[in-house]
């Protein structure tokens, strides 16, 4: 079974998720940027986290098997601080790098005038640099949010094909799917959506247009959620194909949109043997 | 290692030796721009200090809309890859790089804004540009990396002509460390003939590793052996044998 976790913060995480991840079929992920928990206080803070995203990490990935590919953008509950707002005029020379494969996370945290301009901004960038755009939907007021979020991709030059909405649930789908964008599901040991509910939503919904991602991050959440969606869903008594469908061609579909993604990494081999991450001074 | 450009046109098609064609074009543009006093404010304070993100300035003089915009040919730079396949992108990139006559700016924003690649192509490139030892806190900041792409294209021919000894030294020994095979250290036979305290390092380490019951590279071998003063070749016995390895 082959896994293409399109949504995960794999900054937050450590070796041994990588490993397990590797176990369980996870060849490929893309890491969006967000907010670190910590508020930042400058756009520099942004430059290193961004870096990182290009150039550690998918090192790191590439230890373990797994081809790695990021998104990146003024996050929606950033975007309302000034500190921190220049950032978007310094994501163009960001947005050319090879392993950027979308803009995002943007969207909406609270619908303030702040997150507005940034979404609006960002959606442009990723029209201008021919990427699609991940755009996560808010915790609080879900639903008015979907549909602001989705009146604003209408108002924008970026096709809703161009857009994937993401962190859904069962009462968001069916106006996320009749928007033409591509849906997203986080799932989590506690919050957003669980196996079952996925498996209920794809029976629904069908397979089409929709992806499935564990969003781990540094809290409380599960790197293995989308091997345990696939488990369920071939429980439940879809087909093979369809959990490839779900959990490898459809991510691939979308973030292939960018012309930029490299799935070719070679499998691990000293590494499981015993040793960790190459460090020098080990 | 890198392609000439001759060979590349060879392999390249069309629309990627266009494309090619084009950002040389405007590298050279922008190495025939006369460099503006920002230019060589950016530029001493580039050598002053190389963790600084300083292209800002040079640039603004050119570009007053973003204090962020770069050079077209360094948009270029990036997106190499992408246009000319990634299998020729160190080669490309470098060109670029030598067709611009890159300055200490230039090179300094290109490795502090890059991807590991984009990295990888400026540490390649540093001893075919005129810039003394200037550009040695890029070296310095690739050998802190663990990544060993970056670790590998450090210990390139600027790294053999411009490092001091002890640091030079240090480079070997994290070669080691990080399994980059010792054959990426240029000029390594040279550096090492004689060298009594890089073969005290060598040896050092090679005796913490068997005291862990671990095996000792290879690699350690080889270049303990390159500290052997001219004529004296260093006796098989000096690395302590391993415990456990074959």
């Amino acid at each position: 079974m082959r896994i293409f976790d399109p949504h995960i913060h794999m900054t937050s995480r450590t070796t041994d998720d990588y490993r397990a991840m590797y176990d369980a079929g996870v060849r490929a992920l893309v890491e969006p940027s967000f907010w670190l928990g910590q508020p930042r206080t400058s756009p520099a803070s942004f430059f290193d986290y961004f870096d990182a995203l290009l150039g550690w990490e998918p090192f790191r990935a590439s230890q373990y098997g797994i081809a790695h590919h990021c998104t990146l953008a003024l996050n929606p509950k950033e975007a309302n601080d000034p500190r921190c707002t220049p950032v978007l005029d310094a994501l163009p020379r960001y947005l050319v790098k090879d392993s950027v494969v979308a803009v995002g996370e943007i969207g909406y945290d609270s619908m303030t005038p702040a997150e507005d301009h940034a979404l609006a901004a960002q959606l442009q960038l990723a029209a201008d640099h021919e990427l699609p755009a991940l755009v996560h939907t808010p915790h609080r007021d879900k639903l008015a949010g979907l549909h602001r979020t989705i009146d604003v991709v209408r108002e924008s030059d970026l096709a809703p094909e161009h857009v994937l909405l993401d962190h859904l649930n069962e009462t968001t789908v069916r106006d996320a799917l009749d928007s033409g964008c591509w849906a997203g599901f986080s799932i989590y040991p506690d919050t957003k959506m669980d196996e079952d509910r996925m498996v209920a939503v794809l029976r629904n919904h069908g397979t089409e247009r929709i992806l499935v991602n564990s969003a781990a991050d540094w809290g409380r959440s599960d790197p293995l959620k989308t091997r345990k969606v696939a488990d369920a869903m071939l429980k439940a008594g879809f087909t093979e194909d369809d959990v490839d469908q779900v959990l490898w061609r459809n991510p691939v579909a979308f973030y292939g949109r960018s012309g930029r993604l490299h799935l070719d990494v070679p499998a691990p081999d000293a590494l499981h043997e015993g040793n960790s991450i190459l460090r020098g001074g080990e | 290692m890198l392609t000439s450009r001759e060979e590349l046109d060879a392999e390249l098609g069309e629309a990627a030796r266009a494309w090619l064609d084009a950002a040389l074009a405007e590298a050279a543009d922008d190495a025939a721009r006369p460099q503006t006093a920002a230019d060589d404010a950016t530029r001493s304070e580039a050598a002053a200090d190389g963790a600084a993100r300083s292209g800002a300035a040079a640039d603004a003089s050119r570009t007053a809309a973003s204090p962020y915009a770069s050079p077209s040919w360094e948009l270029r730079y990036a997106a190499a890859g992408r246009h000319c396949g990634q299998r020729h992108a160190d080669s490309v990139r470098s060109l670029l790089l030598v067709e611009a006559r890159a300055p200490l700016a230039s090179i300094t924003r290109l490795y502090e804004q890059g991807t590991a690649a984009e990295r990888r192509a400026v540490l390649l490139t540093l001893h075919l540009l005129d810039l003394g030892d200037t550009a040695l806190p890029l070296v310095e900041d690739a050998l802190r990396a663990n990544d060993t792409r970056l670790v590998a294209a450090a210990v390139g021919p600027y790294a053999a002509d411009h490092l001091a000894p002890h640091a030079w030294r240090h480079a070997v020994l994290k070669c080691l460390f990080t399994e980059v095979p010792v054959a990426a250290v240029a000029r390594l036979a040279d550096r090492s003939r004689g060298d009594t305290e890089l073969a005290r390092m060598l040896t050092d380490f090679a005796a913490e590793r068997t005291a862990a019951g671990r095996p000792v590279p290879e690699d350690l071998r080889t270049a303990l052996a390159l500290t052997a003063p001219a004529g004296h070749p260093a006796p098989p016995t000096a690395a302590p044998a391993p415990t456990e390895e074959s």
